[in-house]
């Protein structure tokens, strides 16, 4: 089970994911120090292993910096779940074997600190503390292999080996 | 059923002869540009999994700008593990400290980018080079390994959003002020998975500068890419910038091709626009917001630190003295000696502004004019969410050259029609 953080804002940008200040450095550890810093100065406190993000549309949007979804896998947030995500967001968080959550209406779904489970077999998110079932698409089988492998560069060393 | 520029393109790359918006294609990659924030991570990657290779050195262009010249220890960590990989692996086109400028005004004006090429950066801004009818378009460093190791990466086909630019921009109106207009129209997200392809008589009054403007902030409305068609100011362009390979194919969208969506854009009308904190898409015209209190001005970045975007600047600050902070930074070592050579540096010295080397620099709130809390910035870049050039407390206002010059007079956000 794990607890949503729920920021019911649209537009979060990967400068408040990981602000450009820290670029100067790759290292994942690092990186997850300052997860969500200019949104949350409280977040890192907040969160547990496994916890969720669960945000408006657009989730993601500004620059291309992949620094954004590896700070969050260093904080080890274990899901987004926004209502919608910035292309290059998107697209980075499948090639890092980071399932990126689309759910429509997702602040209004699960509230802040609500218990949640989720079954991305199935697509299902289970709110335990709302005793609710929702729905949610998965990703297209092709993107869903990329993060089953890991990632698109594992993914690639297996398509090779094969 | 016709075809978008953007489609044919991607037919093209994925040795298709049609293709339609929601296809997935694998695509030939003709261009990727390396910069110093997102290769070195890309090279670790690759490295690691042990697919340390290069698919062809020559479709790789490399040049630091974020951190350049290495603003700490860490910084130049990773410009000196670009440095290492890019001699490793024998890139020619690398252009070093001293050569290096802010990627997306150094690949065109070098003479990398042609028509009708596929070009991917690990950079959002890459859908700059839209600007010359190529598709281009910004990923992470995941994308940027893969491409670099195979040459070739997965596109879904985006669906095309026309933008009709209509009339002819006036006096003190810039292709700054039209993005700035076509963002606060549709917001940050208006155009999230979806080419951004610019039509228009306004164009024929631009040049290839003022074009990668608009091209530059496609990224700004969530578009995946921006386009503009080809025509003689795009092949004068290129006939003066491309070195070797200078065949290109040119692809113009048919009559018949499809649009999801047509805006239009009267730029006879258009003022000059701000755009105020925190998102670009908070654009007003200047005569609502003029007079706010500055404390920078900033004067550069791949949006607007191109050559023709100082003469302006220069024209409007010449013989005055300004009242705040202004850093003045050309992109690229060219554009650097041009203001040298042109006397604009002269200018912007005897004003009071700190004249730079070509770097991203304070763009990012990297270094080279980093905002402290409460400071408000005027600034020719292309974002303004919170802490982009310092401080999260920190306010960025984004405007074209004329306009914060104007203001960097004033200390205040000023309409540049006065001093033109
Ligand atoms: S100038 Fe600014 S927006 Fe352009 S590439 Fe550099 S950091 Fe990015």
């Amino acid at each position: 089970m794990a607890k949503a953080h729920v920021y019911k804002r649209d537009h979060i940008n990967t400068d408040e994911i990981i602000p450009a200040r820290y670029l100067n450095t790759d290292d994942g550890k690092i990186l997850a120090r300052h997860c969500m810093e200019d949104l949350d100065t409280q977040f890192l406190k907040k969160c547990r292993e496994g916890d969720c993000i669960v945000a408006g549309d657009d989730f993601g949007c500004g620059s291309s910096r992949e620094h954004a979804v590896w700070s969050l896998q260093g904080a080890r947030v274990g899901a987004v779940i926004a209502q919608s995500f910035a292309r290059i967001f998107y697209r980075n968080c499948i090639n890092c074997g980071f399932y990126p959550i689309e759910l429509p209406d997702a602040v209004n779904l699960i509230a802040d600190g609500d218990q949640i489970d989720i079954d991305y077999q199935a697509g299902v998110i289970h709110n335990r503390t709302q005793n609710t079932t929702i729905h949610f698409k998965a990703l297209p089988d092709f993107a869903l292999e990329i993060v089953h492998d890991g990632g698109l560069l594992e993914h690639i060393q297996k398509t090779a080996s094969k | 059923m016709g075809m978008t520029i953007t489609e044919k393109i991607l037919a093209r790359a994925a040795g298709r002869d049609h293709v339609e918006p929601g296809d997935l294609v694998d695509a030939r990659i003709d261009i990727i540009m390396c910069h110093d924030v997102t290769t070195p991570p890309a090279i670790s990657m690759l490295k690691a999994k042990g697919l340390d290779r290069v698919f062809d050195p020559d479709t790789i262009v490399v040049t630091p700008d974020h951190f350049q010249p290495a603003k700490d220890i860490q910084s130049a960590e990773l410009l000196k593990r670009l440095d290492t990989w890019a001699k490793e692996k024998g890139i020619r086109h690398y252009y070093p400290v001293g050569r290096a400028g802010v990627c997306h005004a150094l690949l065109p004006e070098q003479g990398h980018i042609r028509p009708g090429e596929v070009i991917i950066g690990g950079d959002s801004h890459t859908c700059t080079y839209g600007a010359f009818a190529a598709f281009s378009t910004g990923i992470g460093s995941t994308d940027l390994a893969a491409a670099i190791a195979t040459g070739t990466l997965w596109f879904k086909v985006p669906a095309t959003m026309k933008f009709v630019l209509n009339g002819r921009l006036g006096k003190g109106v810039y292709s700054k002020d039209v993005i700035l207009e076509a963002i606060r129209r549709i917001g940050t997200d208006g155009a999230l998975y979806r080419a951004m392809e610019f039509v228009g008589p306004a164009l024929k009054g631009m040049s290839m500068e003022a074009r990668m403007t608009i091209t530059n902030m496609a990224i700004e409305a969530g578009g995946k890419n921006g386009v503009i068609g080809f025509d003689e100011i795009t092949r004068a362009y290129l006939d003066e910038h491309l070195r070797d390979k200078k065949n290109y194919t040119v692809f113009e969208s048919d009559a018949d091709a499809k649009f999801v969506s047509v805006e239009t854009i009267d730029c006879s009308t258009l003022e000059p626009m701000v755009a105020m904190p925190h998102l670009p898409s908070n654009g007003k015209p200047i005569g609502e917001c003029a007079g706010l209190a500055m404390d920078q001005a900033y004067i550069g970045s791949c949006t607007n630190g191109r050559i023709e975007d100082f003469r302006i600047a220069a024209g409007i600050i010449k013989g005055r003295q300004v009242k705040i902070r202004t850093i003045v930074v050309p992109a690229t070592p060219t554009i650097w000696r041009q203001c040298i050579d042109e006397g604009l540096a002269q200018i912007f010295d005897a004003a009071g502004c700190v004249f730079s080397a070509p770097t991203c620099g304070a763009c990012l709130g990297g270094f080279m004019g980093i905002l402290a809390a409460g400071e408000r910035c005027v600034s020719t870049t292309n974002r303004n969410f919170v802490g982009r050039m310092g401080s999260p407390k920190s306010e960025v206002y984004l405007a074209s050259p004329a306009t914060a010059a104007a203001s960097a007079i004033e200390g205040t956000l000023t309409d540049p029609r006065k001093y033109l």
